[in-house]
């Protein structure tokens, strides 16, 4: 069993929150053009993002408010950090209209039933979090890719902590 | 497409001149399975002969199929041809001594008929030290491009008779076969022959959608799966000759994922996760009666019947971590039965009912182990170095092997298939175009 200690777990949680910074925009790596398009694993059209500048786009929602949150090895609990990323997520839903797919995922390091139990999990504390934040749960929908759909490949905690995610996917076209 | 059988016909008693078997007087020859079995049984395979012109490459192929599904077990071991010191001639009494001074066990002998589009062989085998026959001569005929699996067949009856136990060599294995970028992989349904022949793999999805763990029906015939086809994770099930995928309706609920057959094959038992919790239930196949076999917070997935169709085996982490619990299908609180340190996943009910295969995640490193059905006798079969893992194991039809798949992991990586004696013996990677997972093997063929 992998343990966190609890120096590993602050330090997750301050890198979670670097991540999720919300004046991020155009700083750090983690605004490329790939994460930022990372909106879905199942394929949904991420044509007519819009303009990460204009607050309304749903470009804007994934580059500046954060449009995920991470998790620690094997716990589907919400940091502060990711609690942050979703305070803005829920404002910014209930201000907009949009269908929403909240998409729960693992690292590679656990078994394949397992991991997508877990990434139901975590798709489900964010819905939940998300609706007593106000959101309406009809835009909400959850689903679990497990460890099928990694966005970062590498062999190394570097690459699992951004993996063991929940990505909330604005529907564009509904 | 794949291929087909018209006509398997076992006929036994070739008609030959009567040989009145030889008196035991030693000790049969019989290889028995137990934890000691170390050395391998030599046994010489002549080529078999053709009995009509034009049968020989076939028949060349079919000694050769025979012997390596023998040498593939790592209980018998293949003398070489340049060894043999007289020539035997099929359905002629052998010459043991010449047998005997080159220390082979068994000896294997047939003839191959290719002929209007069918493929005939015959077979005898005799045990050399005490010069006799074990078992009939048997004949077996199948399509002319049957013959592969006339050979596997011929395999299991050679093994069958100096074990004692049935064989698994004319057996398929449904696997999902995997190819594009790790953060996109493409993944299609694929079935193949147990040992992995190239002109046996027949694509049954498309790979136009995610698909996870296919598993056989106890008869060999249906497999069911997880797809995202319809956009989130639902149970497919489909005819292995006609793979047109229909949707299992399941019990409600957001994600219905990793079915397997209940032992009679008339039900499927899944993981259905609503609100994020996941548990067990079981839906009729022809009534469509949903019953929900596990009600818990935690997350309960991964189960698997018993060959007596009583109880399931599954994983919960009910008491913090992935653990493995047997329950009675009639109800009642499910039994823990791992206590080795790490957790364990993925439990596989044996075939012969005595013992539980599973995924052990411990201190980093991933294994495939077996443990007895109380968890007693713990296992482990393989170890994954640094940077592997093993996972996901599915049991021979006769309960001696298991397979599984290794994956490389990091960016480049990628699964591949291994077998295992449940000894921890005979590790072997079977070859597969490309990388491939989740592997689930089929009944021995009709």
């Amino acid at each position: 069993m992998r343990i966190l200690t609890l120096a590993a777990l602050t330090a997750l949680a301050l890198s979670t929150a670097a991540c999720t910074r919300p004046d991020r925009f155009g700083g750090d790596g983690s605004t490329d053009p790939n994460a930022a398009a990372g909106m879905g694993a199942g394929g949904v059209g991420v044509s007519g993002l819009g303009d990460p500048n204009d607050p309304n786009s749903p470009a804007y929602f994934q580059a500046v408010i954060g449009d995920r949150v991470l998790f620690a090895v094997d716990q589907s609990v919400l940091s502060p950090e990711a609690m942050l990323t979703l305070d803005g997520q829920a404002q910014w839903l209930i201000g907009h209209g949009y269908n929403v797919v909240i998409e729960g995922h693992a690292d590679e390091q656990g078994t394949r039933e397992y991991n997508l139990a877990l990434g139901a999990r975590r798709a489900n504390a964010v819905f939940e979090y998300l609706v007593s934040k106000g959101v309406n749960a009809s835009q909400l929908r959850t689903i679990s890719y497990g460890k099928e759909r990694p966005v970062a490949t590498c062999a190394a905690d570097t690459c699992y902590s951004q993996n063991r995610r929940a990505v909330t996917a604005i529907q564009l076209g509904m | 497409m794949i291929k087909k059988l018209l006509a398997l016909a076992f006929a036994v008693g070739i008609a030959l001149p009567t040989v009145t078997p030889t008196p035991v007087t030693a000790e049969v020859l019989r290889l028995r399975l137990t934890e000691g079995q170390i050395e391998p049984m030599p046994f010489a395979i002549p080529t078999f002969q053709a009995e009509v012109p034009g049968s020989e490459a076939i028949a060349a192929e079919i000694s050769r199929v025979i012997a390596e599904d023998l040498v593939g077990t790592a209980l018998f071991r293949q003398i070489p041809q340049s060894a043999f010191i007289s020539n035997h001639v099929f359905n002629t009494a052998p010459a043991f001594a010449d047998w005997r001074a080159i220390n082979a066990q068994a000896l294997i002998s047939g003839a191959v008929a290719v002929q209007g589009g069918q493929v005939v062989v015959k077979f005898r085998l005799h045990d050399v030290f005490n010069g006799t026959e074990m078992g009939e001569g048997q004949q077996l005929v199948a399509n002319a491009d049957g013959w592969r699996r006339l050979a596997h067949k011929v395999a299991d009856q050679v093994y069958s008779r100096i074990t004692g136990e049935s064989g698994y060599f004319d057996s398929r294995v449904i696997y999902v076969a995997e190819s594009g970028p790790k953060d996109n992989r493409r993944k299609v349904v694929s079935i193949m022959d147990y040992d992995g022949d190239p002109s046996s793999v027949v694509s049954l999805t498309n790979g136009g959608s995610l698909v996870l763990a296919p598993r056989f029906s106890p008869s060999g015939d249906r497999v069911l799966f997880t797809s995202y086809a319809n956009g989130s994770p639902r149970i497919y099930l489909m005819d292995v000759a006609a793979p047109n995928p229909i949707e299992v309706p399941t019990a409600p609920g957001n994600m219905a994922f990793t079915p397997r057959f209940s032992t009679d094959g008339r039900a499927v038992i899944y993981s259905l996760e609503a609100g994020g919790n996941t548990d067990i239930w079981m839906t009729d196949l022809s009534s469509g009666q949903h019953s929900r076999l596990t009600s818990a917070p935690s997350i309960e997935t991964a189960p698997s019947f018993s060959p007596d169709g009583s109880q399931i085996v599954f994983e919960s982490d009910r008491s913090g971590t992935q653990q493995l619990y047997v329950m009675s299908i009639g109800g009642g609180e499910p039994t823990r039965i791992s206590f080795g340190e790490g957790r364990y996943g993925t439990p596989v009910w044996s075939p012969r009912g005595d013992r539980i295969a599973f995924t052990k995640q411990n201190a980093g490193s991933f294994h495939i182990g077996v443990m007895r059905t109380d968890g007693s006798d713990e296992r482990l079969l393989s170890s994954a170095s640094a940077g592997y893992l093993d996972e996901g194991p599915t049991w021979a039809p006769n309960g001696r092997v298991l397979m599984f798949f290794r994956e490389r992991l990091g960016a480049d990586g990628g699964p591949s298939l291994y077998s295992v004696d449940i000894s921890g013996r005979n590790l072997r990677q079977i070859p597969t175009n490309g990388f491939a997972s989740d592997p689930s093997w089929g009944p021995l063929r009709p």
